[in-house]
């Protein structure tokens, strides 16, 4: 499929602002959503609208076997080694709390947790907060001259046994990539339960949960081309069964008590409530979405168009990038000489031009780099090299208003 | 006792002076959204930088992406205001505020409809107060100090 045809696939990419066709390039924040996406999402809503595993229905019945469907596919999607460790949540951040609360019998009054320095808000304030609930140490893994965790230091903080090593596999403002293969694997060596926070990745890399070892990995549906208000906790089964749950219902707890129901009660026992059907099921349309892309060349493309942002950035001059690598993955941050992130904001906006501009809930990050703020554009399976092309030519028209 | 928070003289205030019929007239005249950017920007040229002594977490109006602060006195029944922001398009849409309720009275400034306004001078999007964005919550706040 060629990318014409792709786009059209968009709805919403297809419109103008003002006098200026919209470019889009703020996939990091969330992406644009397929036909495919929402097509699902209405055809349930239309034909299908139950709740699920509660009725005795044909259309309860017909919304649980979709619903269910989708945890088959996602365990497919992210190689995980059995359904039940795939829980169904309302996003990263939930899932992360969801993993911070439930830990809280697991650590001890002076342990430490890891968390990884370039990390967004929702991988740092829930390992704050657990960490205050039971006397844990929060130490973060520094970054190096390049913007990059640094591998030496990281090495050194594992000899102090961290009970919980946090880390992002892309970090949402840089597009860093860490090596978390490598840094669960010398994790597990310390005896420490591995977090990692894919929602930058799961759009741009193939994910195999049971080849990076790790213990929980988790994403957002709405940064992979699916809808809001749905993610993923994936957990490796012992460690899922051993979490406390942070969002309960009575009948849920009794179930867990009952000794014939404990295989069964994951992966319920952590979705407490009616869970988002609809965007479960949109959910499930955005894997298949990403399952049906020729997936190395489509993520040679991403990594080609990323290096050419980059590039074409550089060139515009009075630019300053931030841990732009050649290995990013999907975003790069920048500013424009002393000028205030917003101002440039704003202006590409008036262009037609979307992409985010402030501390992209990465404060301490952005006071590693010491920064107010920065720019950032981000790129999907849509993003043409058209797009950067306008994008930098409205980012020179900004240049000669404000220098 | 609370310690006295710092305060701009009232000279600072008295000295700023806005013709908010020719400040329309020229937007008016722009013909398009580079040329009204320039005069925001000239607009905002004219604020006197805020010395740091000023720039406080108090005077710091919340709801802004970048850092705006706004002082406000009242001199025989009309306002007046001083105001910065670091971001320079901010503080032009500051002093565009400013050209319509500095100097004014409460009756004036209550029944200023800023909306209006910002449709006036041609601002759209971000560059016109709406909930999403930190001009609305400096209207309001410009607004309130006027009560």
């Amino acid at each position: 499929m060629d990318l014409t045809q792709l786009r059209a696939q968009f709805p919403a990419l297809a419109q103008t602002l003002g006098d200026y066709p919209l470019c889009y390039l703020d996939t990091a924040a969330t992406s644009q959503k397929p036909l495919a996406v929402i097509e699902a999402m209405t055809q349930y809503y239309q034909h299908d609208n139950a709740n699920v595993h509660r009725a005795a229905h044909q259309l309860s019945s017909r919304a649980t076997t979709h619903y269910e469907s989708v945890r088959d596919s996602v365990q497919r999607f992210i190689h995980a080694k059995r359904r039940e460790e795939i829980i169904i949540t309302h996003g990263t951040t939930e899932g992360i709390n969801m993993v911070a609360h439930g830990l809280s019998e697991q650590v001890r009054k002076g342990d430490t947790i890891l968390i990884d320095s370039a990390a967004h808000h929702a991988n740092i304030v829930p390992w704050q907060m657990l960490a205050q609930r039971t006397g844990a140490t929060i130490v973060p893994i520094p970054l190096n001259a390049q913007q990059r965790l640094d591998q030496d230091a990281y090495a050194r903080l594992l000899a102090n046994k961290p009970a919980i090593v946090a880390l992002g596999h892309v970090s949402n403002v840089l597009g860093t990539v860490n090596p978390v293969q490598q840094m669960v694997k010398q994790a597990k060596q310390a005896g420490a339960i591995t977090v990692i926070d894919g929602a930058q990745a799961i759009a741009h890399l193939p994910v195999d949960v049971q080849a990076l070892d790790c213990d929980f990995y988790l994403f957002s549906a709405h940064k992979m081309y699916g809808p809001t208000g749905v993610g993923i906790l994936y957990g490796r089964f012992e460690r899922l069964d051993s979490l406390s749950p942070l969002l309960t219902g009575g009948e849920m707890i009794k179930q867990v008590s009952f000794e014939s129901t404990q295989f069964n009660a994951l992966p319920n026992r952590l979705e407490a409530g009616t869970p988002p059907i609809s965007a479960v099921i949109g959910l499930g349309a955005a894997v298949s979405f990403i399952d049906n892309l020729d997936k190395a060349q489509t993520q040679q493309r991403e990594t080609e168009l990323l290096q050419y942002l980059q590039r074409r950035l550089s060139d515009v001059g009075d630019i300053t990038l931030y841990g732009a690598h050649e290995d990013n993955i999907g975003a790069v941050a920048f500013n424009l000489a002393g000028e205030h992130h917003q101002d440039v904001g704003i202006l590409l906006d008036q262009q037609g031009i979307a992409v985010r501009c402030g501390h992209h809930c990465a404060m301490p990050l952005m006071h590693a780099l010491q920064l107010n703020g920065c720019c950032r554009a981000s790129i999907g399976v849509y993003t043409s090299k058209q797009d950067i092309d306008r994008f930098i030519e409205a980012l020179a028209s900004v240049k000669d208003l404000l220098l | 006792m609370t310690q006295a928070t710092p305060q701009p003289a009232e000279a600072l205030f008295l000295a700023q002076h806005f013709d908010s019929e020719a400040i329309i007239k020229r937007f008016n005249a722009a013909a398009n959204w580079q040329e009204r950017y320039r005069e925001i920007m000239l607009l905002g040229k004219t604020l006197p930088p805020l010395d740091e002594s000023l720039r406080t977490d108090m005077a710091k109006v919340e709801g802004c992406e970048s850092n705006a602060w706004l002082y406000h006195t009242s001199i025989d029944n009309k306002h007046y205001y001083v105001a910065d922001s670091d971001a320079r398009i901010v503080k032009g849409l500051v002093a565009l505020l400013l050209a319509v309720t500095h100097g004014q009275d409460s009756a004036t400034i209550a029944a200023l409809d800023i909306n209006a306004y910002f449709d006036q001078l041609g601002l759209t999007g971000q560059l016109s107060p709406s909930r999403t964005n930190g001009l609305y919550a400096l209207a309001l706040a410009i607004k309130a100090a006027a009560k």
